[in-house]
């Protein structure tokens, strides 16, 4: 049986990484299969899943995107950082790098401040919503790390981010 | 007008240099090409004949020369030369001369360069380096040519620095200015960026994300030992010597926002300088240390502005359409180069100070982080070509552009280094 429920976690896990990037996100009909084949083992085991390893929740999605040039959280993404807020106001011994990226459209340095700029924002805003600075960490890697290559809108909107990384 | 220019003369040479760590490539010509004879020197003439080309591929990559060709005519002492034979070839200037091996292994060359329109000597020297630095005396040779003939003082003797990226590995690299004798500063799996060279080229002070974000390192090039002067928590970064070398002026986050403070170069003294609450970076100090140009957004978007290093009101200096990044001030204080965005392309762009006019030097791409040669004669930038990031210069005038190769990885962040 607990063989069996980590198996179905792991293959959870998986799905809910391929349902972070942004395009699948917005591509409406392709969460729905997935949210029925997780429902049954959430509820056979509810205890023994950390929330932030549950991939129904909220707390799956770990990156925030923004707009060109544009470091303030977008309402889309406002539920998902206030989710993460709730559970580190709850899970004190947690904590989480927050890491802002850029797209290439800009001087390296620049792109290294807006990516500053993006995490702490999100830094702030986790605060608000009950997290304690102590478990934050805000850097940039600017333009420096990018997801994905090519000089494109569909690269530079995986690359305009910022992850949230929890430490193990 | 220059763009148009530009594009008539590309292609209309182009050279390879082989068995270089870049491969360099020359595209448009100056436009009134100097011809000048080099007689490979005599003595040790195979040792004459690596630095010949040396020499040539120097003068070559300016755009400025035409070679003359030498064919069956080897003068190595002003006595054997007949002015008449190189003036029917059309040569305006002829360089001879000797080398030789000495008792105790330095490399000695004896070299002439003259007027064979006036039949009068122009330069002559004797130039010497330890075993194994023939290159340097290639460059020291080239640079007296090039002095002569246009005017200005050559800078093939001096040195570039610029970060290799491959994979997830990252090398910071000092190389002669035509990418020969590599040197590997800093090798590892996190990003480096922006070095800058100490006034006097014994100093890197750079950006490196080893532990765990962008912090601001100086080290010494002549003992590679190094120390992280700016480490606060955020992100630390653009560091910019000032012209005494006494101070460094560096971008932090941790008061809010990318501001720009000063500090020596040991980490000590910190001040801030700027208190805008937007993006203010990549700081360059005018040549007399009294002003600085930087990045700011705030006035919307990213643009170039100016400040006094003692402290006070910002002045905004680019208007143009777009986002404009990465200023630096030209040699002489006069201009300043900057990467100019627009419509989706970076140009590298040259602004006057008194008329505020600006002037493309490129045809666009992503050409980022310009520099100008300590001569104010080439600007170096990152572009990209086949789908790597290259080196590439431009000259001042726009005219004339070399691509350089590294042999794999990109290349990117570079920066000249001073005159020494």
């Amino acid at each position: 049986m607990k063989k069996l429920v980590i198996s179905i976690v792991l293959l959870n896990l998986l799905a809910a990484c391929a349902s972070q990037k942004p395009k699948e996100m917005t591509a409406a009909p392709a969460p729905a299969p997935v949210a029925a084949a997780v429902a049954a083992p959430a509820k056979a085991a509810p205890t023994m899943v950390d929330p932030l390893n549950d991939p129904n929740s909220m707390l799956a999605g770990r990156s925030v995107y923004y707009p060109f040039d544009v470091s303030a959280v977008q309402d889309a993404d406002k539920p998902l950082v206030q989710a993460h807020a709730k559970y580190l106001s709850e899970h004190a011994n947690r904590t989480v790098r927050l890491e802002g990226n850029c797209d290439e459209r800009g001087s390296t340095e620049y792109n290294l401040g807006l990516g500053q700029r993006r995490a702490d924002g999100v830094k702030k805003m986790l605060e608000l919503g009950g997290a304690k600075a102590a478990q934050l960490n805000s850097v940039s890697y600017g333009e420096e790390k990018p997801k994905a290559a090519g000089h494109n809108e569909a690269a530079w909107e995986q690359n305009r981010r910022t992850d949230l990384n929890y430490a193990q | 007008m220059l763009k148009i220019m530009l594009l008539g003369l590309l292609m209309l040479a182009q050279t390879v240099s082989a068995y270089a760590a870049l491969n360099i490539e020359i595209i448009g010509a100056g436009a009134h090409q100097i011809p000048v004879s080099l007689v490979p020197l005599g003595g040790d003439e195979k040792l004459g004949l690596a630095i010949n080309d040396v020499v040539t591929g120097d003068l070559l990559r300016t755009g400025l020369f035409r070679l003359v060709d030498t064919t069956g005519k080897s003068p190595h002492d002003v006595a054997d030369v007949n002015y008449s034979d190189w003036q029917l070839r059309g040569a305006e200037a002829l360089s001879i001369g000797t080398v030789n091996v000495l008792p105790n292994g330095r490399i000695e060359a004896r070299f002439r360069l003259l007027d064979v329109v006036k039949k009068n000597q122009l330069v002559g020297e004797a130039v010497s380096a330890n075993d194994g630095q023939m290159r340097a005396i290639g460059h020291r040779i080239a640079d007296l040519i090039y002095e002569k003939l246009t005017g200005d003082k050559g800078v093939f003797s001096t040195r570039i620095a610029y970060v290799n990226r491959q994979a997830k590995s990252y090398r910071l690299i000092v190389a002669d200015s035509d990418g020969y004798n590599e040197q590997v500063v800093l090798k590892h799996n996190e990003p480096i960026m922006s070095p800058a060279w100490s006034p006097d080229g014994a100093h890197l002070a750079y950006v490196s994300f080893e532990t765990g974000h962008a912090a601001v390192f100086v080290q010494s090039l002549l003992t590679n030992q190094r120390r992280a002067v700016a480490d606060f928590p955020g992100s630390n970064s653009a560091p910019a010597w000032s012209p005494d070398g006494h101070q460094l002026a560096v971008v932090m986050t941790h008061d809010g926002s990318s501001q720009i403070y000063l500090l020596h170069p040991d980490g000590s003294g910190v001040h801030r300088l700027t208190f805008s609450g937007s993006i203010d970076t990549e700081p360059n100090f005018s040549p007399d240390g009294q002003t600085l140009l930087f990045t700011s957004d705030r006035g919307g978007s990213p643009q170039v502005y100016s400040m006094p290093v003692a402290g006070g009101a910002a002045q905004r200096l680019t208007f143009a359409d777009g986002n404009s990044f990465s200023p630096r001030y030209s040699p002489d204080g006069k201009s300043f180069v900057f990467a100019h965005l627009t419509g989706g392309r970076f140009y590298i762009a040259v602004q006057d100070f008194q008329t505020g006019q600006v002037e493309t030097l490129t045809a666009g791409g992503w050409e980022k982080k310009p520099s100008f040669a300590p001569n104010g004669k080439i600007i170096l930038f990152a572009s990209e070509a086949r789908g790597r990031g290259i080196l590439a210069t431009v000259s001042s005038d726009g005219r004339v552009q070399q691509h350089m190769f590294t042999q794999s990885g990109d290349a990117r962040e570079p920066v000249w280094g001073p005159q020494l």
